[in-house]
């Protein structure tokens, strides 16, 4: 999906963190983080509250100082270049416009602030044009109150890409957004980043937003990176029980691996239940682990064979089925069902049994926690 | 009940105090302006323009007063401004209450007892003494418009400090980041930003100090000496030592007039800048 969008990979980073780390007081918000992020991507930091994507994003802006470590955009050291000095530009949580400002004087705000000013011909049309692109024409004059949550994102989005910068900043922009709003504002702003071949780096929450806009995902936790990778990567590919949790939905089961072949483990689970599939680097045998197993992965059916079953409840989600299943030895777990798969049987109702089973190699081998 | 009914119940109490308190006098005050002093003081029922005619005579208590009431009110917010800054963005938030109790402490104590402080200060064996002991001449400050605007700049600084602030601590920081995000450097958000969103306090803070200047009688007369008087002391003095009541009332309704005038005037200018916004309050 992202493929022919980034082409510039070997081109020197756009913006890189190098050992950055935060303290507030004896409180670490960020540690280590080293992260480059390649010119024209869509970058999301991503993870729970408090996990440290804000203040990485804040360090980018320069808003925050680095406690150690640097930050640089395009090539430059910019720990000590205050904020209205850097090449970025950033849409806040709760937009923060000018509430005694117009629309256009609010999209208008970043132009007027160059030295030497460029003319009120020159700003009138970038103005114009911004309004266009974010498909606001006409709004100009009017004020910041009169504007919709969503007009006054576009607005927010307009005030900064105005600028042209180099990065865009995005501090979970879709936060105060209502769900169908916020899916329309997600490919929107995908097209978007695509049209101007502006990087957007975004800070958000929603694992479901990062994994539809991002070409690369930084997963956070606990103020330190978790893992960076592209969508599918981080899904097909977590590299601890934590990513595997938070991108999509996961079973976990712990065991000890059996067997190593390269880089294929063999884990004997609850009940000597057996798991076969990638094992992460560091993984040896004859050590404690955890399968993870996406619920997709298994399927339920009536005919014998697999591990018996008992369906305890069911959730209908349109093209799927989720059911949580529970299994004697290996306690509950979830099972989505597509529609074609289940096409031509009828639905598992609580309290039936059935059988659980899936492919060789599907688990994936984790080291425990 | 119907609602209106309720309505007309719970409003009625304050109706009936803003009938007897205000609107009752100033009619009585009106109709005063038009009558006769009684031979003996007072008033004395008739119809004449003469008492408005009169005004001129006390030309200097309106000079005074339509003077220093807005060099009062500016003084004040040139020194307000700052602190209240100061004490909403820069001040430690530890500290910020203390703070602002020493902001209010002076308001503990009677206005009256405050300025024979400033008598004392600014008389013969205050500050001029000192001046004098360091070879700096016997400068003359008790009894003038500098006297004056010192006590009024003292008395109702924390008047034109609270509101100011208030608009200041409500300030969204994020519009600052904003602002240096979008490439203003600090000095230049602060007149972009801070400045033009703190002005409902300053509006605020600027009306209440003004209206009640217009009235001021206290600090004139006693850091004024009887030479720097404002409308206030001419009431006084007219009701109470010469007791000419319909000539006291008339120059009355001419303050309230010159105070409507202004004070209209003053809020369509702030509306016009606001640029009808309906969130800005003046009051």
């Amino acid at each position: 999906m992202a493929a022919g969008r980034v082409t510039q990979v070997d081109d020197s980073p756009i913006a890189e963190l190098r050992g950055t780390t935060k303290r507030f007081g004896s409180v670490v918000a960020a540690r280590n983080l080293n992260l480059a992020i390649r010119p024209g991507e869509f970058l999301s930091f991503l993870g729970p509250s408090g996990c440290g994507k804000t203040t990485a994003l804040r360090m980018l802006a320069g808003f925050e100082t680095p406690s150690e470590g640097a930050v640089f955009l395009d090539g430059r050291q910019m720990n000590d270049v205050p904020a209205h000095r850097r090449p970025v530009n950033m849409v806040f949580q709760h937009y923060a416009l000018f509430p005694h400002l117009t629309v256009a004087e609010n999209i208008s705000y970043g132009l007027r602030q160059r030295r030497p000013k460029p003319s009120k011909a020159q700003i009138d049309a970038a103005v114009e044009r911004a309004l266009e692109t974010m498909r606001l024409p006409g709004f100009g004059p009017r004020r910041i109150w009169e504007m919709s949550g969503g007009q006054q994102q576009r607005v927010a989005l307009a005030r900064a890409i105005v600028n042209e910068p180099k990065v865009l900043l995005l501090d979970e922009p879709m936060a105060a957004l209502d769900k169908k709003l916020r899916h329309d504002m997600q490919i929107e702003l995908q097209t978007l980043q695509r049209q101007l071949g502006i990087t957007f780096v975004l800070v958000t929450h929603d694992q479901e937003e990062a994994l539809s806009m991002s070409d690369r995902i930084c997963i956070m936790r606990d103020g330190e990176i978790a893992q960076v990778g592209s969508p599918r990567d981080l899904y097909d590919r977590p590299t601890s029980r934590y990513v595997a949790d938070f991108v999509g939905k996961s079973n976990f089961f712990d065991g000890r691996i059996e067997r190593l072949d390269g880089s294929t483990a063999k884990l004997v689970g609850p009940g000597g239940t057996i798991f076969v599939g990638h094992a992460n680097e560091g993984l040896g045998s004859d050590q404690p682990a955890t399968a993870s197993l996406r619920p997709e992965q298994i399927s339920l059916t009536r005919d014998a064979g697999g591990l018996p079953v008992t369906v305890v409840n069911r959730i209908f989600l349109g093209e799927h089925t989720e059911y949580l299943v529970r299994n004697p030895d290996l306690g509950p777990f979830l099972v989505l069902a597509s529609r074609q798969a289940e096409a031509g049987t009828h639905n598992f109702e609580p309290g039936e049994t059935g059988y659980a089973s899936w492919r060789e190699g599907a688990a994936l081998i984790l080291s425990k926690d | 009940m119907t609602p209106r009914l309720r309505t007309g119940l719970l409003l009625a109490p304050a109706a009936l105090w803003l009938l007897a308190m205000l609107v009752l006098p100033l009619v009585v005050v009106l109709v005063f302006s038009f009558g006769e002093r009684a031979a003996a003081g007072g008033y004395s029922a008739a119809f004449t323009l003469e008492n408005f005619a009169n005004l001129g005579t006390r030309w200097a208590a309106f000079k005074n007063t339509l003077m220093l009431a807005p060099v009062g009110t500016f003084l004040c917010l040139l020194i307000a401004y700052p602190l209240a800054y100061y004490l909403a963005v820069k001040a430690d938030r530890k500290w910020r209450t203390l703070l602002l109790i020493l902001v209010i402490v002076p308001f503990w104590t009677s206005i009256l007892i405050r300025s024979y402080a400033w008598i004392y200060l600014l008389g013969g064996q205050g500050i001029p003494r000192l001046f004098d002991s360091l070879g700096l001449g016997n400068p003359r400050l008790i009894n003038t418009p500098f006297a004056v605007l010192t006590g009024i700049v003292y008395g109702y600084l924390p008047l034109m400090v609270f509101p100011i602030f208030v608009s200041l601590e409500r300030l969204d920081k994020r519009l600052l980041e904003a602002s240096a995000d979008l490439g203003s450097p600090p000095w230049r958000s602060f007149l972009q930003v801070t400045l033009p969103l703190s002005m409902p306090g300053v509006a605020t803070g600027c009306m209440l100090v003004f209206i009640l200047l217009m009235g001021e009688f206290l600090i004139p007369a006693m850091l004024g000496g009887g030479k720097v008087f404002f409308v206030g002391n001419a009431l006084v003095d007219l009701f109470l030592q010469s007791r000419n009541w319909p000539f006291g009332a008339a120059v009355a309704v001419a303050l309230v007039v010159i105070m409507l005038v202004t004070v209209t005037g003053y809020m369509r200018a702030t509306r016009k800048w606001s640029g009808g916004r309906d969130d800005v309050s003046l009051m």
